[in-house]
C-alpha cells in the first residue's frame, strides 16, 4: 500500500509541473483567446536564457530578474509584433501563428545559447525527504516538493492579483467579453500586452523548475505538450481548472504507468493523459471548470 | 483582355455546373496538366523528382484530405500524420499477408483501412468542437504511434522497427526511377484532388460546409450533423491514408512510425493554413510553399556561405532555417491570412480587367 501512495504522491507533485505549464496557456486564453502552442517554447526559451546567461559568470541573484526581463520583453514584443496585426482573425490563424512562433522561438534560443544540454542546478536535491520516509515508509522527493510549494506560491499570488488589483480585475473584464470591456473604457491592448507579460514569466519559473528537474533540453518544448491534456480536462478559461487537471493528470498517468503498464508494453505516459481527458470529454465537453457553452442558431 | 468571358454563352445546364466555366480556365487547366504529364517528366532532373516534386504531389493529396475535414467540415484536426502512418503500415501488411493482391487495391484497402480509424477517432467531434477536438485528436497521434511501435505484427516483427517498403509493381511494370514514380504519383493525385473537387461542389460538401458554419443550424434544415462529421473524418483519413502509403512507397522507400510524426502533422496544417482553407488549390499551393521553403533557405545560407566567407556553422544554418520558416509563416498569416489561394483569386480579378482601371 505504502508503494501506491509514493506513486500517487510522486504523480501528483509532477502534476503540479504540468499545472504550471497549462497555467502559462490559460492566462493568454481566458484574456485574448488566443491558443498559445509557443507556450512550451517559451519555457524552452527561459530555461536556456537563465543558464546562458549563468554561464557567463553572473550570479544567481542578478541572472533571475534579468532572465524575467527578457521573458517579459519577450511576451511585450510578441504580442506587438505577433498578434496586434492578427486581431480579428479566426482562432486558427492565431493558433497557426503561434506554431510559427514556437518554430522561431526555438531557432532563436539555440542559435543565441547553443544547442548543448545543460544542467541547472537550483540548490535543490532530488532525494527523499528522511522525516517523511522516517515517519510514514514513503519516498518523497525534497526537490518535487519545493516545486510544488513554489507552483503553489505562484498560483496563490496570481488568484490574490486577478482579484484584488484593478489591472487584476480589468483582466477578468477582457476575459469575460472584449467589446464590453473596451466600452467601459479598459485599454485591450495595454491588457494583451501585461497578459503576454505575465506569461513570460509563468514561463520563466517554469522552464527554471523543469530545466532543474530534467535538465535544460530541447525537450523542454514538449513539456507543452504534456500541458494539453491537463488543459482540455480542466477547461481552457480556468484556472483551478489547470490545478486540478494537473493533479489529475499526473497521478493518473504515473499510476497506470505502474499499474497497466506492464500488461501492454510500457510507455503508455505519452498516450494516457490524452485517452483520459478524451474519455472525460465525452461526459463533460467543456472540461471540468469550463463555461458551459450554449448554443442557439 | 485576355481573361474575359464576354462571349461564352451557356446553352444547357451541363455547362452551367462546370468545374471551369470559363474557356481560358479550361485551357489554362489543360496546358497546365500536358506540362505535368509530358513536359516535366521529359525535362526535369532526378533530383528535382525526388526531392521537390515526389513530396510536395504526396503532401499535398494528405493537405487536400485535411482541408476536406478542416475546411470544409470545420473539424480542427492535429492527426493527419498518424492517419498517413495508418494508410502506410495497412498497404505494407496487405502487400506482404494477401499474396497477389494488385498494389493499387493495398493502397486502396489501407486507405480505407486509415478510414476507419479515422471514424473512431472521429467520434469525440459528436460532444465536443474547436480546440478542445483538436487537442483529442492529439490522442490519435501519439496513440496510433505508439502501436505502431509497440506491437512487432505490424512491423513484421523488425527488430529495428524501420521495414523497407515493397516494390512498385503494376500490372508487371515496376515502378523503380523517380520519373515513373513520379508519374504514378501525379496520376493518383489528380484523380483524387478530381474527386475531391466534386466531392465539395456536391451534396456532401454542401452539407459539410453547413456543418462547419453551424452545426445547429444545419441540423434545424435536416443534415445529420453526426453523419456529415463522421463521413468528413472517413474521407479526410482515406486521403491521409493513401498519401501516407504513398509517402512511405514512392518518396521514403521505408516504412517507420517515426517518418510519421506530430511534426509532419503540423507541417500538413501549415500547408491548408498558407494555401488556404477550404479551397482544393489551396492544397497544392500550400504544399509547394512548405516543401520548397527549406530547400530555398538551406541553399541561400549555403550561397552566402560560400560567396561572403561567413563560414556559418551548420547549426546556427539550421537554427537560423528554424527562426525564418517560423518568422515567414507568422509574416505570411498577417500580410494574407486567407492563404495563397486566396492571392491566386485577387491575381485573377485583377486580369478580367486588365488592362482597364475598372
Amino acid at each position: 500500500m505504502s508503494f501506491f501512495f509514493e506513486v500517487l504522491i510522486g504523480g501528483l507533485l509532477s502534476g503540479v509541473m504540468y499545472s504550471l505549464v497549462a497555467l502559462g496557456f490559460v492566462l493568454i486564453y481566458k484574456a485574448s483567446g488566443v491558443f498559445n502552442f509557443a507556450q512550451g517554447s517559451m519555457v524552452f526559451f527561459a530555461a536556456l536564457t537563465f543558464v546562458g546567461i549563468l554561464e557567463h559568470g553572473v550570479n544567481f541573484w542578478l541572472a533571475l530578474p534579468a532572465t524575467l526581463a527578457v521573458m517579459v520583453v519577450l511576451g511585450l514584443a510578441i504580442e506587438r509584433v505577433v498578434l496586434r496585426p492578427l486581431v480579428n482573425q479566426p482562432q486558427i490563424t492565431l493558433f497557426m501563428a503561434t506554431i510559427g512562433l514556437s518554430f522561431f522561438l526555438e531557432g532563436l534560443a539555440q542559435m543565441l545559447w547553443g544547442a548543448n544540454v545543460r544542467g541547472l542546478d537550483l540548490g535543490l536535491q532530488d532525494e527523499p525527504l528522511q522525516a517523511i520516509a522516517d515517519a510514514t515508509g514513503i519516498n518523497v522527493s525534497k526537490f518535487d516538493l519545493v516545486a510544488a510549494g513554489i507552483a503553489a506560491l505562484l498560483v496563490s499570488s496570481l488568484a490574490l492579483f486577478f482579484s484584488h488589483t484593478r489591472i487584476g480585475r480589468a483582466l477578468r473584464a477582457v476575459a469575460d467579453d472584449h467589446q464590453a470591456a473596451l466600452a467601459v473604457g479598459i485599454p485591450l491592448q495595454q491588457i494583451w500586452a501585461i497578459v503576454w507579460g505575465v506569461a513570460g514569466f509563468v514561463a520563466l519559473v517554469t522552464g527554471l523548475l523543469w530545466g532543474a528537474r530534467n535538465g535544460v533540453q530541447f525537450a523542454l518544448t514538449f513539456v507543452a505538450l504534456k500541458a494539453l491534456p491537463v488543459l482540455i480536462l480542466g477547461g481552457f478559461e480556468s484556472v483551478p481548472g489547470a490545478i486540478v487537471g494537473g493533479l489529475i493528470v499526473g497521478a493518473s498517468e504515473k499510476l497506470a504507468e505502474v499499474y497497466l503498464g506492464p500488461y501492454v508494453g510500457g510507455g503508455i505516459e505519452g498516450w494516457f493523459p490524452y485517452v483520459l481527458a478524451l474519455a472525460f470529454l465525452l461526459i463533460r465537453p467543456e472540461g471540468l471548470f469550463g463555461e458551459k457553452i450554449i448554443r442557439r442558431v | 483582355m485576355l481573361y474575359r468571358e464576354a462571349g461564352q454563352f451557356k446553352t444547357h445546364y451541363a455547362a452551367d455546373s462546370a468545374i471551369l466555366p470559363i474557356r481560358q480556365d479550361r485551357i489554362a487547366m489543360a496546358a497546365l496538366l500536358v506540362v505535368a504529364f509530358v513536359a516535366v517528366p521529359l525535362l526535369a532532373s532526378p533530383y528535382l523528382f525526388s526531392a521537390i516534386l515526389i513530396p510536395c504531389l504526396i503532401l499535398a493529396l494528405a493537405a487536400l484530405g485535411l482541408n476536406l475535414l478542416t475546411g470544409f467540415a470545420g473539424q480542427l484536426s492535429l492527426g493527419a500524420a498518424a492517419f498517413m502512418a495508418v494508410g502506410a503500415f495497412a498497404s505494407y501488411n496487405f502487400v506482404l499477408r494477401v499474396p497477389g493482391i494488385p498494389l493499387l487495391a493495398a493502397f486502396a484497402c489501407g486507405g480505407l483501412m486509415a478510414a476507419a480509424v479515422g471514424i473512431v477517432f472521429g467520434l469525440p467531434s459528436l460532444r465536443i468542437r474547436g480546440f478542445y477536438l483538436a487537442v483529442a485528436t492529439l490522442a490519435a497521434q501519439f496513440f496510433i504511434i505508439w502501436c505502431l511501435t509497440k506491437f512487432g505484427w505490424f512491423t513484421n516483427y523488425s527488430s529495428s522497427g524501420v521495414i523497407t517498403a515493397q516494390k512498385l509493381v503494376i500490372l508487371g511494370y515496376t515502378f523503380d526511377t523517380p520519373r515513373a514514380k513520379y508519374l504514378l504519383v501525379l496520376g493518383i493525385v489528380a484523380v483524387m484532388a478530381l474527386a475531391a473537387k466534386n466531392m465539395t461542389r456536391g451534396n456532401v460538401g454542401r452539407q459539410w460546409m453547413a456543418v462547419r458554419d453551424m452545426d445547429v443550424a444545419a441540423e434545424v434544415i435536416g443534415i445529420r450533423p453526426m453523419r456529415a462529421k463522421l463521413l468528413a473524418f472517413a474521407v479526410s483519413s482515406f486521403y491521409c491514408g493513401v498519401a501516407g502509403a504513398l509517402y512511405a512507397y514512392a518518396y521514403l522507400g521505408t516504412v517507420e512510425p517515426e517518418a510519421y510524426s506530430l511534426d509532419l502533422s503540423l507541417r500538413i496544417l501549415f500547408m491548408i493554413i498558407i494555401g488556404g482553407v477550404g479551397t482544393i488549390l489551396g492544397a497544392f499551393l500550400g504544399s509547394a510553399f512548405i516543401v520548397i521553403l527549406p530547400i530555398v533557405l538551406n541553399m541561400l545560407v549555403g550561397f552566402l556561405d560560400n560567396t561572403l566567407h561567413l563560414n556559418v556553422a551548420s547549426s546556427v544554418a539550421s537554427n537560423l532555417e528554424l527562426m525564418v520558416f517560423g518568422g515567414l509563416i507568422i509574416f505570411f498569416l498577417i500580410v494574407e491570412p486567407h492563404g495563397l489561394a486566396r492571392l491566386w483569386q485577387i491575381a485573377k480579378e485583377k486580369l478580367r480587367l486588365w488592362p482597364f482601371p475598372h
